[in-house]
Protein backbone atom coordinates (compact mmCIF):
# COMPACT_ATOMS: atom_id res chain seq x y z
CA UNK A 1 0.00 0.00 0.00
CA UNK A 2 1.68 3.03 -0.51
CA UNK A 3 2.63 5.34 2.31
CA UNK A 4 -0.82 7.85 3.06
CA UNK A 5 0.13 11.66 2.93
CA UNK A 6 -1.08 13.18 6.41
CA UNK A 7 -0.60 16.28 7.14
CA UNK A 8 -0.63 17.82 10.67
CA UNK A 9 -1.28 21.41 11.16
CA UNK A 10 -0.16 22.58 14.01
CA UNK A 11 3.30 21.88 15.91
CA UNK A 12 1.99 22.62 19.44
CA UNK A 13 1.35 19.34 22.26
CA UNK A 14 -1.11 17.77 19.46
CA UNK A 15 0.58 18.47 16.63
CA UNK A 16 3.88 17.24 18.28
CA UNK A 17 2.51 14.03 20.24
CA UNK A 18 0.12 13.04 16.83
CA UNK A 19 3.82 13.51 14.47
CA UNK A 20 5.59 11.72 16.63
CA UNK A 21 2.89 9.20 16.69
CA UNK A 22 2.65 8.99 13.00
CA UNK A 23 6.52 8.59 12.55
CA UNK A 24 6.67 5.70 15.13
CA UNK A 25 4.50 3.93 12.66
CA UNK A 26 7.25 4.74 9.58
CA UNK A 27 5.04 7.84 8.35
CA UNK A 28 6.83 10.82 7.29
CA UNK A 29 4.12 13.39 7.74
CA UNK A 30 3.97 17.06 6.95
CA UNK A 31 3.81 19.83 10.02
CA UNK A 32 2.89 22.99 8.65
CA UNK A 33 2.94 25.61 11.66
CA UNK A 34 2.89 28.88 11.41
CA UNK A 35 4.76 30.19 13.85
CA UNK A 36 8.25 30.34 13.54
CA UNK A 37 9.87 27.59 16.04
CA UNK A 38 7.81 24.82 17.62
CA UNK A 39 5.73 24.14 21.07
CA UNK A 40 2.91 25.99 20.24
CA UNK A 41 0.90 28.36 22.63
CA UNK A 42 1.99 26.86 26.01
CA UNK A 43 5.29 25.77 25.45
CA UNK A 44 6.00 28.52 22.72
CA UNK A 45 10.03 28.57 22.72
CA UNK A 46 11.90 32.33 23.35
CA UNK A 47 13.78 33.80 20.24
CA UNK A 48 17.45 32.42 19.57
CA UNK A 49 19.44 34.28 22.22
CA UNK A 50 17.24 34.21 24.85
CA UNK A 51 18.68 33.18 27.87
CA UNK A 52 16.01 32.11 30.30
CA UNK A 53 15.90 28.56 31.68
CA UNK A 54 12.77 26.41 31.47
CA UNK A 55 11.89 26.54 35.06
CA UNK A 56 11.82 30.37 34.59
CA UNK A 57 9.59 30.54 31.23
CA UNK A 58 7.64 27.67 32.57
CA UNK A 59 7.26 27.20 36.20
CA UNK A 60 5.58 23.77 37.21
CA UNK A 61 5.57 22.76 33.36
CA UNK A 62 8.94 22.62 32.80
CA UNK A 63 9.35 19.15 32.15
CA UNK A 64 6.70 18.89 30.11
CA UNK A 65 8.36 21.89 28.03
CA UNK A 66 11.50 20.21 27.83
CA UNK A 67 10.43 16.74 27.06
CA UNK A 68 8.07 18.43 24.18
CA UNK A 69 10.61 20.26 22.58
CA UNK A 70 13.26 17.15 23.04
CA UNK A 71 10.51 15.08 21.11
CA UNK A 72 10.32 17.72 18.36
CA UNK A 73 14.09 18.25 18.38
CA UNK A 74 14.25 14.50 17.43
CA UNK A 75 11.90 14.21 15.02
CA UNK A 76 12.85 16.71 12.79
CA UNK A 77 14.53 14.65 10.33
CA UNK A 78 11.96 12.41 10.34
CA UNK A 79 8.85 14.96 9.15
CA UNK A 80 8.57 17.05 6.36
CA UNK A 81 8.38 20.59 8.89
CA UNK A 82 7.85 23.60 7.56
CA UNK A 83 7.38 26.28 9.85
CA UNK A 84 6.45 30.13 9.01
CA UNK A 85 3.43 28.34 7.00
CA UNK A 86 -0.16 29.83 7.52
CA UNK A 87 -2.42 26.91 6.61
CA UNK A 88 -5.47 29.22 5.08
CA UNK A 89 -7.52 27.38 2.96
CA UNK A 90 -8.96 23.60 3.07
CA UNK A 91 -10.66 22.42 -0.68
CA UNK A 92 -10.48 19.46 -2.54
CA UNK A 93 -8.19 17.58 -0.50
CA UNK A 94 -5.76 19.59 -0.30
CA UNK A 95 -4.10 22.22 2.33
CA UNK A 96 -3.44 25.78 0.61
CA UNK A 97 -0.35 27.41 2.47
CA UNK A 98 1.68 30.60 2.20
CA UNK A 99 4.80 30.93 3.57
CA UNK A 100 6.94 34.08 3.00
CA UNK A 101 4.24 35.69 0.40
CA UNK A 102 4.20 32.07 -1.78
CA UNK A 103 1.47 29.93 -1.92
CA UNK A 104 1.29 26.34 -2.15
CA UNK A 105 -1.39 23.66 -2.24
CA UNK A 106 -0.41 20.49 -0.56
CA UNK A 107 -2.50 17.07 -1.15
CA UNK A 108 -3.24 14.80 1.68
CA UNK A 109 -5.39 11.58 2.51
CA UNK A 110 -5.21 12.44 5.98
CA UNK A 111 -5.09 15.55 7.95
CA UNK A 112 -4.81 16.79 11.70
CA UNK A 113 -5.90 20.12 12.68
CA UNK A 114 -4.08 20.73 15.70
CA UNK A 115 -4.75 24.56 15.42
CA UNK A 116 -4.90 25.73 19.09
CA UNK A 117 -6.72 28.58 20.96
CA UNK A 118 -7.33 31.85 21.06
CA UNK A 119 -8.74 34.06 23.96
CA UNK A 120 -12.50 34.33 24.61
CA UNK A 121 -13.38 38.26 24.23
CA UNK A 122 -16.80 39.71 26.08
CA UNK A 123 -16.44 43.63 25.30
CA UNK A 124 -16.58 45.98 27.39
CA UNK A 125 -16.62 50.01 26.93
CA UNK A 126 -13.16 51.08 25.81
CA UNK A 127 -11.52 48.11 24.99
CA UNK A 128 -10.48 49.40 22.14
CA UNK A 129 -7.76 51.34 23.79
CA UNK A 130 -4.12 51.66 23.22
CA UNK A 131 -3.00 49.71 26.18
CA UNK A 132 -5.96 46.78 26.46
CA UNK A 133 -4.32 43.63 25.27
CA UNK A 134 -5.78 39.70 25.27
CA UNK A 135 -4.71 37.36 28.46
CA UNK A 136 -2.89 35.98 26.13
CA UNK A 137 -0.76 38.84 24.40
CA UNK A 138 -0.20 39.67 28.74
CA UNK A 139 1.61 35.99 28.54
CA UNK A 140 3.06 36.29 25.15
CA UNK A 141 5.12 39.45 25.77
CA UNK A 142 6.87 38.40 29.07
CA UNK A 143 7.08 34.70 28.06
CA UNK A 144 8.54 35.40 24.48
CA UNK A 145 10.18 38.54 24.94
CA UNK A 146 10.59 39.22 28.82
CA UNK A 147 8.85 42.62 28.59
CA UNK A 148 4.95 43.26 30.76
CA UNK A 149 2.21 44.99 28.68
CA UNK A 150 2.75 48.33 31.24
CA UNK A 151 3.38 49.43 34.64
CA UNK A 152 0.60 49.02 36.21
CA UNK A 153 -1.39 46.10 35.46
CA UNK A 154 -4.89 44.96 36.05
CA UNK A 155 -6.36 41.84 34.91
CA UNK A 156 -10.14 41.84 34.00
CA UNK A 157 -11.87 38.31 33.11
CA UNK A 158 -12.07 35.16 34.35
CA UNK A 159 -10.14 31.84 33.95
CA UNK A 160 -7.58 29.67 34.56
CA UNK A 161 -4.92 31.13 32.81
CA UNK A 162 -6.11 34.46 34.12
CA UNK A 163 -4.17 33.47 37.52
CA UNK A 164 -1.61 31.90 35.78
CA UNK A 165 -0.56 35.32 33.94
CA UNK A 166 -1.18 37.46 37.11
CA UNK A 167 1.35 35.24 39.10
CA UNK A 168 3.85 35.34 36.57
CA UNK A 169 4.11 38.56 36.43
CA UNK A 170 3.82 39.59 39.83
CA UNK A 171 7.26 36.67 39.75
CA UNK A 172 8.86 38.66 36.81
CA UNK A 173 8.51 42.11 38.65
CA UNK A 174 5.57 43.23 37.33
CA UNK A 175 2.86 45.98 39.74
CA UNK A 176 -0.09 43.93 39.11
CA UNK A 177 -2.88 46.47 40.60
CA UNK A 178 -5.93 43.46 40.88
CA UNK A 179 -7.20 40.85 39.58
CA UNK A 180 -11.43 41.58 38.47
CA UNK A 181 -12.90 38.12 38.08
CA UNK A 182 -16.62 37.75 36.99
CA UNK A 183 -16.63 34.32 38.07
CA UNK A 184 -17.74 33.49 41.79
CA UNK A 185 -16.63 31.92 44.53
CA UNK A 186 -19.14 29.25 44.45
CA UNK A 187 -18.94 28.58 40.66
CA UNK A 188 -15.49 27.09 41.81
CA UNK A 189 -17.32 25.17 44.59
CA UNK A 190 -19.78 23.75 42.49
CA UNK A 191 -17.33 22.79 39.71
CA UNK A 192 -15.13 20.69 42.41
CA UNK A 193 -16.89 17.49 41.84
CA UNK A 194 -15.33 17.28 38.65
CA UNK A 195 -12.35 19.22 38.96
CA UNK A 196 -10.76 16.57 41.49
CA UNK A 197 -10.92 14.27 38.07
CA UNK A 198 -7.09 16.05 37.91
CA UNK A 199 -6.03 16.24 41.22
CA UNK A 200 -2.86 17.55 40.86
CA UNK A 201 -4.05 20.36 38.61
CA UNK A 202 -6.98 21.37 41.03
CA UNK A 203 -4.14 21.93 43.44
CA UNK A 204 -2.00 23.95 41.53
CA UNK A 205 -5.25 26.13 40.71
CA UNK A 206 -5.87 26.31 44.77
CA UNK A 207 -2.21 27.41 45.01
CA UNK A 208 -1.90 29.95 42.58
CA UNK A 209 -5.30 31.76 44.07
CA UNK A 210 -3.93 31.79 47.59
CA UNK A 211 -0.68 33.22 46.15
CA UNK A 212 -2.23 36.15 44.87
CA UNK A 213 -4.09 36.52 48.45
CA UNK A 214 -0.28 35.65 50.12
CA UNK A 215 0.87 38.70 48.24
CA UNK A 216 -1.28 40.90 49.13
CA UNK A 217 -2.69 41.88 45.50
CA UNK A 218 -6.17 43.02 45.56
CA UNK A 219 -8.80 40.21 43.92
CA UNK A 220 -12.57 40.54 43.40
CA UNK A 221 -14.93 37.93 42.00
CA UNK A 222 -18.07 38.16 41.23
CA UNK A 223 -17.62 41.73 39.30
CA UNK A 224 -19.28 43.45 36.41
CA UNK A 225 -17.34 45.26 34.16
CA UNK A 226 -18.53 48.81 33.78
CA UNK A 227 -15.63 51.13 31.52
CA UNK A 228 -11.97 50.81 30.44
CA UNK A 229 -11.28 54.75 31.08
CA UNK A 230 -8.60 56.35 28.34
CA UNK A 231 -8.34 58.60 26.00
CA UNK A 232 -7.44 57.93 21.47
CA UNK A 233 -3.99 58.84 22.11
CA UNK A 234 -2.88 58.11 25.23
CA UNK A 235 -5.07 54.56 25.77
CA UNK A 236 -5.79 53.36 28.90
CA UNK A 237 -6.31 54.82 32.42
CA UNK A 238 -8.05 53.19 34.32
CA UNK A 239 -10.75 50.34 34.60
CA UNK A 240 -14.24 50.50 36.65
CA UNK A 241 -15.97 47.67 37.93
CA UNK A 242 -19.18 47.24 39.95
CA UNK A 243 -18.38 45.11 43.17
CA UNK A 244 -21.05 42.30 44.26
CA UNK A 245 -21.97 44.63 46.80
CA UNK A 246 -23.24 46.89 44.26
CA UNK A 247 -20.64 49.55 45.22
CA UNK A 248 -17.99 51.14 41.97
CA UNK A 249 -14.56 50.85 41.96
CA UNK A 250 -12.03 52.40 39.89
CA UNK A 251 -8.65 51.84 39.83
CA UNK A 252 -5.84 53.54 37.85
CA UNK A 253 -3.71 51.47 35.69
CA UNK A 254 -2.09 51.98 31.93
CA UNK A 255 -2.43 48.27 30.81
CA UNK A 256 -5.24 45.88 31.02
CA UNK A 257 -5.18 42.17 30.66
CA UNK A 258 -9.05 40.84 29.43
CA UNK A 259 -9.59 37.51 29.12
CA UNK A 260 -12.74 34.74 29.15
CA UNK A 261 -11.06 31.54 29.11
CA UNK A 262 -10.32 30.41 25.79
CA UNK A 263 -11.82 29.35 22.49
CA UNK A 264 -11.01 27.00 19.80
CA UNK A 265 -9.73 27.97 16.23
CA UNK A 266 -11.92 25.91 14.14
CA UNK A 267 -11.96 27.86 10.68
CA UNK A 268 -10.11 25.38 9.16
CA UNK A 269 -12.18 22.31 10.27
CA UNK A 270 -15.28 24.30 9.03
CA UNK A 271 -13.59 25.47 5.84
CA UNK A 272 -13.04 21.06 5.62
CA UNK A 273 -16.73 21.06 5.72
CA UNK A 274 -17.11 19.44 9.58
CA UNK A 275 -19.98 19.35 10.89
CA UNK A 276 -20.29 21.38 14.14
CA UNK A 277 -22.95 21.43 17.40
CA UNK A 278 -23.61 24.06 20.03
CA UNK A 279 -22.59 22.99 23.28
CA UNK A 280 -25.26 24.99 25.81
CA UNK A 281 -22.85 24.25 28.93
CA UNK A 282 -20.25 26.90 26.86
CA UNK A 283 -22.57 28.57 24.23
CA UNK A 284 -20.49 28.06 21.65
CA UNK A 285 -20.42 26.03 18.32
CA UNK A 286 -17.65 23.20 18.17
CA UNK A 287 -16.72 20.57 15.73
CA UNK A 288 -18.43 17.21 16.37
CA UNK A 289 -15.47 14.52 16.74
CA UNK A 290 -15.90 11.14 18.40
CA UNK A 291 -13.52 9.92 21.43
CA UNK A 292 -10.76 9.86 19.39
CA UNK A 293 -11.10 12.95 16.87
CA UNK A 294 -12.47 12.16 13.83
CA UNK A 295 -14.70 14.97 12.69
CA UNK A 296 -17.84 14.03 10.47
CA UNK A 297 -15.26 14.27 7.53
CA UNK A 298 -14.01 11.20 6.75
CA UNK A 299 -10.13 12.23 6.63
CA UNK A 300 -10.35 15.21 8.49
CA UNK A 301 -9.28 14.75 12.34
CA UNK A 302 -9.61 17.47 14.96
CA UNK A 303 -6.84 17.25 18.15
CA UNK A 304 -5.66 19.49 21.21
CA UNK A 305 -7.56 22.98 22.54
CA UNK A 306 -8.49 23.95 19.10
CA UNK A 307 -11.35 21.82 19.20
CA UNK A 308 -12.06 20.81 22.67
CA UNK A 309 -9.88 23.41 25.74
CA UNK A 310 -8.41 20.29 27.25
CA UNK A 311 -5.12 22.02 28.28
CA UNK A 312 -1.84 21.03 26.97
CA UNK A 313 -1.88 18.05 28.56
CA UNK A 314 -5.26 17.16 27.08
CA UNK A 315 -3.67 18.01 23.48
CA UNK A 316 -0.73 15.64 24.00
CA UNK A 317 -3.35 12.83 24.44
CA UNK A 318 -5.75 13.88 21.45
CA UNK A 319 -2.64 14.61 19.21
CA UNK A 320 -1.66 10.69 19.91
CA UNK A 321 -5.57 9.65 19.41
CA UNK A 322 -5.88 11.23 16.50
CA UNK A 323 -3.01 9.84 14.52
CA UNK A 324 -3.88 6.47 15.51
CA UNK A 325 -6.96 6.82 14.30
CA UNK A 326 -5.47 7.75 11.31
CA UNK A 327 -3.68 4.74 10.95
CA UNK A 328 -6.98 2.46 11.66
CA UNK A 329 -8.45 4.00 8.93
CA UNK A 330 -5.83 3.54 7.25
CA UNK A 331 -5.52 -0.21 7.86
CA UNK A 332 -2.79 -0.41 9.67
CA UNK A 333 -3.00 -2.49 12.80
CA UNK A 334 -4.41 -0.31 15.89
CA UNK A 335 -2.49 -1.23 19.44
CA UNK A 336 -5.94 -1.37 21.80
CA UNK A 337 -4.78 -1.61 24.70
CA UNK A 338 -2.72 1.93 24.01
CA UNK A 339 -5.79 3.15 22.28
CA UNK A 340 -8.12 2.29 25.49
CA UNK A 341 -6.09 3.37 27.81
CA UNK A 342 -5.70 6.82 26.15
CA UNK A 343 -9.13 7.22 25.75
CA UNK A 344 -9.73 6.77 29.42
CA UNK A 345 -7.29 9.67 30.30
CA UNK A 346 -8.88 11.88 27.83
CA UNK A 347 -12.21 11.15 29.28
CA UNK A 348 -10.52 12.74 32.86
CA UNK A 349 -9.73 15.47 30.60
CA UNK A 350 -12.94 16.02 29.40
CA UNK A 351 -14.64 15.81 32.87
CA UNK A 352 -11.76 18.33 34.04
CA UNK A 353 -12.37 20.35 30.79
CA UNK A 354 -16.35 20.95 31.76
CA UNK A 355 -15.40 21.61 35.04
CA UNK A 356 -13.47 24.66 34.28
CA UNK A 357 -15.88 26.17 32.17
CA UNK A 358 -18.66 25.65 35.39
CA UNK A 359 -15.57 27.34 37.53
CA UNK A 360 -15.17 29.87 35.12
CA UNK A 361 -18.69 30.63 33.46
CA UNK A 362 -18.79 32.71 30.37
CA UNK A 363 -20.41 35.97 31.15
CA UNK A 364 -22.45 35.72 28.40
CA UNK A 365 -25.70 38.08 30.44
CA UNK A 366 -23.26 41.00 29.85
CA UNK A 367 -23.64 41.32 26.44
CA UNK A 368 -27.55 42.53 27.30
CA UNK A 369 -26.22 45.08 29.33
CA UNK A 370 -23.24 46.74 27.06
CA UNK A 371 -24.06 50.21 26.54
CA UNK A 372 -24.67 51.25 23.08
CA UNK A 373 -21.98 53.53 22.35
CA UNK A 374 -19.61 50.21 23.73
CA UNK A 375 -17.39 48.62 20.39
CA UNK A 376 -18.08 45.19 19.75
CA UNK A 377 -15.95 44.92 16.68
CA UNK A 378 -12.75 46.35 17.57
CA UNK A 379 -10.97 46.26 13.97
CA UNK A 380 -13.81 48.28 12.67
CA UNK A 381 -15.03 50.26 15.30
CA UNK A 382 -18.83 48.87 15.12
CA UNK A 383 -21.15 49.47 18.22
CA UNK A 384 -23.54 47.19 20.30
CA UNK A 385 -26.38 50.17 19.31
CA UNK A 386 -25.26 49.18 15.13
CA UNK A 387 -25.71 46.23 15.76
CA UNK A 388 -28.95 46.03 18.04
CA UNK A 389 -30.43 48.20 15.39
CA UNK A 390 -29.91 45.13 12.25
CA UNK A 391 -31.46 43.30 14.42
CA UNK A 392 -34.57 45.65 15.45
CA UNK A 393 -34.81 47.43 12.00
CA UNK A 394 -33.65 44.69 9.72
CA UNK A 395 -34.73 41.37 11.68
CA UNK A 396 -31.39 40.24 10.98
CA UNK A 397 -31.72 37.51 13.91
CA UNK A 398 -29.43 34.73 12.48
CA UNK A 399 -25.71 35.72 12.56
CA UNK A 400 -24.54 35.85 9.07
CA UNK A 401 -27.34 37.99 8.22
CA UNK A 402 -25.99 40.58 10.76
CA UNK A 403 -22.61 40.25 9.98
CA UNK A 404 -23.76 40.98 6.40
CA UNK A 405 -25.64 43.86 7.55
CA UNK A 406 -23.55 45.25 10.46
CA UNK A 407 -20.04 44.20 9.10
CA UNK A 408 -19.22 43.01 12.64
CA UNK A 409 -17.50 40.02 12.28
CA UNK A 410 -16.10 41.44 8.78
CA UNK A 411 -13.15 43.12 9.98
CA UNK A 412 -9.51 41.93 9.90
CA UNK A 413 -9.54 39.50 12.92
CA UNK A 414 -12.01 37.78 10.64
CA UNK A 415 -14.30 37.77 14.52
CA UNK A 416 -12.34 35.81 16.16
CA UNK A 417 -12.93 38.56 18.80
CA UNK A 418 -16.05 39.76 18.79
CA UNK A 419 -18.12 36.42 17.11
CA UNK A 420 -18.89 34.98 20.45
CA UNK A 421 -20.20 38.40 22.03
CA UNK A 422 -22.13 39.35 18.95
CA UNK A 423 -23.70 35.99 19.06
CA UNK A 424 -24.77 36.70 22.51
CA UNK A 425 -25.79 40.48 21.72
CA UNK A 426 -28.24 39.45 19.23
CA UNK A 427 -29.44 36.38 21.04
CA UNK A 428 -30.19 39.28 23.81
CA UNK A 429 -31.49 41.41 21.39
CA UNK A 430 -34.01 38.80 19.78
CA UNK A 431 -34.38 36.75 23.05
CA UNK A 432 -33.13 33.86 21.41
CA UNK A 433 -30.75 31.12 21.97
CA UNK A 434 -27.18 31.54 20.60
CA UNK A 435 -28.14 28.19 19.51
CA UNK A 436 -30.38 29.45 16.92
CA UNK A 437 -28.73 32.63 16.15
CA UNK A 438 -25.83 30.59 14.93
CA UNK A 439 -22.50 31.57 14.12
CA UNK A 440 -19.69 32.74 12.04
CA UNK A 441 -19.29 31.02 9.23
CA UNK A 442 -15.36 30.53 8.47
CA UNK A 443 -13.87 31.89 5.14
CA UNK A 444 -10.90 31.39 3.28
CA UNK A 445 -8.50 33.19 3.89
CA UNK A 446 -8.75 31.99 7.65
CA UNK A 447 -6.13 35.52 8.07
CA UNK A 448 -5.66 38.03 5.37
CA UNK A 449 -2.89 37.40 3.24
CA UNK A 450 0.45 39.39 2.18
CA UNK A 451 -1.12 41.72 -0.71
CA UNK A 452 1.93 40.19 -2.50
CA UNK A 453 1.68 36.43 -2.40
CA UNK A 454 2.29 34.79 -5.44
CA UNK A 455 2.18 30.91 -6.02
CA UNK A 456 5.55 29.50 -5.41
CA UNK A 457 7.21 27.92 -8.25
CA UNK A 458 7.26 23.90 -8.88
CA UNK B 1 -0.56 58.36 29.41
CA UNK B 2 1.38 60.37 26.83
CA UNK B 3 1.43 58.89 23.52
CA UNK B 4 5.61 59.51 23.75
CA UNK B 5 5.67 57.54 26.54
CA UNK B 6 6.39 53.49 25.88
CA UNK B 7 4.29 51.07 26.65
CA UNK B 8 6.01 48.18 27.27
CA UNK B 9 8.13 47.69 29.85
CA UNK B 10 11.27 45.03 29.96
CA UNK B 11 11.46 42.78 32.78
CA UNK B 12 14.16 40.51 31.65
CA UNK B 13 16.41 39.79 28.74
CA UNK B 14 17.88 43.07 28.51
CA UNK B 15 21.66 41.75 27.86
CA UNK B 16 21.02 41.01 23.99
CA UNK B 17 22.96 42.98 21.37
CA UNK B 18 21.10 46.36 20.10
CA UNK B 19 20.03 46.74 16.32
CA UNK B 20 18.67 50.33 14.79
CA UNK B 21 15.47 50.11 13.19
CA UNK B 22 13.60 52.95 11.45
CA UNK B 23 9.87 54.11 12.66
CA UNK B 24 8.82 57.04 10.54
CA UNK B 25 12.19 58.16 9.70
CA UNK B 26 13.40 58.00 13.31
CA UNK B 27 16.33 55.88 14.53
CA UNK B 28 15.05 53.50 17.13
CA UNK B 29 17.24 51.35 19.27
CA UNK B 30 15.95 47.52 19.65
CA UNK B 31 17.22 44.88 21.11
CA UNK B 32 17.90 41.24 18.91
CA UNK B 33 15.19 39.29 19.16
CA UNK B 34 12.52 41.86 19.62
CA UNK B 35 9.44 41.48 17.45
CA UNK B 36 9.18 45.04 15.91
CA UNK B 37 5.97 45.42 18.45
CA UNK B 38 8.07 45.41 21.15
CA UNK B 39 10.62 47.14 19.51
CA UNK B 40 8.33 49.82 18.87
CA UNK B 41 6.19 49.83 22.27
CA UNK B 42 9.14 49.44 24.29
CA UNK B 43 9.66 53.35 22.90
CA UNK B 44 6.21 54.92 22.48
CA UNK B 45 2.84 54.16 22.69
CA UNK B 46 1.05 53.01 19.90
CA UNK B 47 1.72 51.31 16.68
CA UNK B 48 -0.78 53.28 14.50
CA UNK B 49 -3.77 54.77 14.44
CA UNK B 50 -7.50 53.21 13.50
CA UNK B 51 -8.67 54.24 10.31
CA UNK B 52 -12.45 53.38 11.56
CA UNK B 53 -11.67 55.37 15.05
CA UNK B 54 -10.20 58.32 17.07
CA UNK B 55 -7.72 56.44 18.37
CA UNK B 56 -4.38 54.94 18.53
CA UNK B 57 -3.34 50.88 18.90
CA UNK B 58 -1.10 49.19 19.88
CA UNK B 59 -1.99 45.89 19.39
CA UNK B 60 -4.13 43.15 21.05
CA UNK B 61 -3.18 39.71 20.38
CA UNK B 62 0.32 39.35 19.90
CA UNK B 63 -0.40 36.10 18.28
CA UNK B 64 -0.69 36.97 14.76
CA UNK B 65 -4.88 36.43 15.25
CA UNK B 66 -6.19 39.49 15.53
CA UNK B 67 -4.18 42.07 12.83
CA UNK B 68 -4.08 44.96 14.89
CA UNK B 69 -0.74 45.80 14.63
CA UNK B 70 -0.09 46.53 11.12
CA UNK B 71 2.57 48.76 9.73
CA UNK B 72 3.75 49.30 6.35
CA UNK B 73 7.05 49.14 4.59
CA UNK B 74 7.66 52.05 2.53
CA UNK B 75 6.78 49.78 -0.24
CA UNK B 76 3.38 49.43 0.93
CA UNK B 77 3.60 46.20 2.10
CA UNK B 78 2.09 45.10 5.62
CA UNK B 79 3.87 44.25 8.29
CA UNK B 80 1.98 42.43 11.58
CA UNK B 81 4.44 43.69 14.33
CA UNK B 82 3.61 41.20 16.78
CA UNK B 83 5.55 38.48 14.75
CA UNK B 84 7.95 40.26 12.44
CA UNK B 85 10.98 39.91 14.12
CA UNK B 86 13.39 43.22 14.05
CA UNK B 87 16.67 43.23 11.43
CA UNK B 88 19.01 45.89 11.32
CA UNK B 89 17.97 48.49 8.57
CA UNK B 90 14.29 47.79 8.94
CA UNK B 91 12.23 50.85 8.25
CA UNK B 92 8.70 50.76 8.90
CA UNK B 93 5.80 53.48 8.99
CA UNK B 94 3.16 53.97 11.38
CA UNK B 95 0.42 54.74 8.44
CA UNK B 96 0.49 53.50 5.02
CA UNK B 97 2.62 55.00 2.45
CA UNK B 98 0.76 57.31 -0.07
CA UNK B 99 0.08 55.36 -3.20
CA UNK B 100 -2.53 54.75 -6.01
CA UNK B 101 -5.49 52.15 -5.28
CA UNK B 102 -3.65 49.36 -6.66
CA UNK B 103 -0.71 49.52 -4.89
CA UNK B 104 -2.47 50.56 -1.74
CA UNK B 105 -3.64 48.51 1.62
C1 LIG C 1 -2.01 32.75 24.41
C2 LIG C 1 -2.26 31.46 25.13
C3 LIG C 1 -1.52 31.15 26.25
C4 LIG C 1 -1.69 29.94 26.91
N1 LIG C 1 -0.97 29.69 28.02
C5 LIG C 1 -1.20 28.56 28.73
C6 LIG C 1 -0.49 28.29 29.92
O1 LIG C 1 0.35 29.07 30.35
N2 LIG C 1 -0.77 27.15 30.61
C7 LIG C 1 -1.71 26.28 30.15
O2 LIG C 1 -1.92 25.24 30.78
N3 LIG C 1 -2.36 26.50 29.02
C8 LIG C 1 -2.15 27.63 28.31
N4 LIG C 1 -2.87 27.88 27.19
C9 LIG C 1 -3.78 26.86 26.73
C10 LIG C 1 -2.99 26.13 25.64
O3 LIG C 1 -3.53 26.53 24.41
C11 LIG C 1 -3.01 24.67 25.65
O4 LIG C 1 -2.99 24.10 26.87
C12 LIG C 1 -2.00 24.00 24.71
O5 LIG C 1 -1.04 24.89 24.19
C13 LIG C 1 -2.83 23.38 23.64
O6 LIG C 1 -2.03 22.71 22.75
P1 LIG C 1 -2.45 22.53 21.25
O7 LIG C 1 -1.40 21.68 20.64
O8 LIG C 1 -3.85 22.09 21.15
O9 LIG C 1 -2.43 23.99 20.61
P2 LIG C 1 -1.28 25.11 20.59
O10 LIG C 1 -0.24 24.86 21.58
O11 LIG C 1 -1.99 26.40 20.63
O12 LIG C 1 -0.64 24.94 19.15
C14 LIG C 1 -1.34 25.26 17.97
C15 LIG C 1 -0.35 25.59 16.89
O13 LIG C 1 -1.03 25.67 15.65
C16 LIG C 1 -0.51 26.70 14.88
N5 LIG C 1 -1.57 27.16 13.98
C17 LIG C 1 -2.84 27.53 14.29
N6 LIG C 1 -3.54 27.86 13.19
C18 LIG C 1 -2.68 27.70 12.16
C19 LIG C 1 -2.83 27.89 10.75
N7 LIG C 1 -3.98 28.30 10.21
N8 LIG C 1 -1.75 27.66 9.98
C20 LIG C 1 -0.57 27.23 10.52
N9 LIG C 1 -0.39 27.02 11.84
C21 LIG C 1 -1.44 27.25 12.65
C22 LIG C 1 -0.11 27.74 15.89
O14 LIG C 1 0.93 28.56 15.37
C23 LIG C 1 0.34 26.91 17.09
O15 LIG C 1 1.74 26.73 17.10
C24 LIG C 1 -2.67 29.05 26.47
C25 LIG C 1 -3.42 29.37 25.33
C26 LIG C 1 -3.24 30.56 24.67
C27 LIG C 1 -4.06 30.87 23.47
S1 LIG D 1 -1.27 41.91 17.85
FE1 LIG D 1 -2.82 40.60 17.04
S2 LIG D 1 -2.00 40.09 15.10
FE2 LIG D 1 -0.40 41.23 15.99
Amino acid sequence: MAEPRVIIVGAGPAGVRAAETLVAAGLRPTVVDEGRRDGGQIYRRQPEGFARSSAELYGTEAARAEALHATFDDLRPKIDYRPGHLAWNVADGHLHVVHDGSAEALPFDAMIVAAGATDRLMPVKGWQHAGVYSLGAAQIALKSQGCAIGRRVVFLGTGPLMQLVAAQYRKAGAQVVALLDTSRLWHQIRALPKLVSRPDVLAKGVGLAASHLLAGTMVRRGVTPVEIFGDADGGVSGVGVRLVSGRDLRLACDAVALGYHLRPETQLADLAGCDFTFDAATRQFWPVIDEDGRSSVPGIYLAGDGVRIQGADGAEIAGQLAALAVLADRGRSAPTEQISRLRQQRRAMERFRAGISEAFPWPHHLAAGLAEETVVCRCEGITAGELRAVVHDKGADEMNRAKALSRVGMGRCQGRYCGHAAAEVVAAATQLSPAVVGRLRGQAPVKPLAIRTRRAAP
Amino acid sequence: MSPLQPRFVRLAETDRPTVTIAVDGASVEALEGDSLLVAVLTRAGHLRHSEFGPEARAGFCLMAACQDCWMWTHDGDRLRACDTPVRAGLSVLTQPPDMPWPNRV
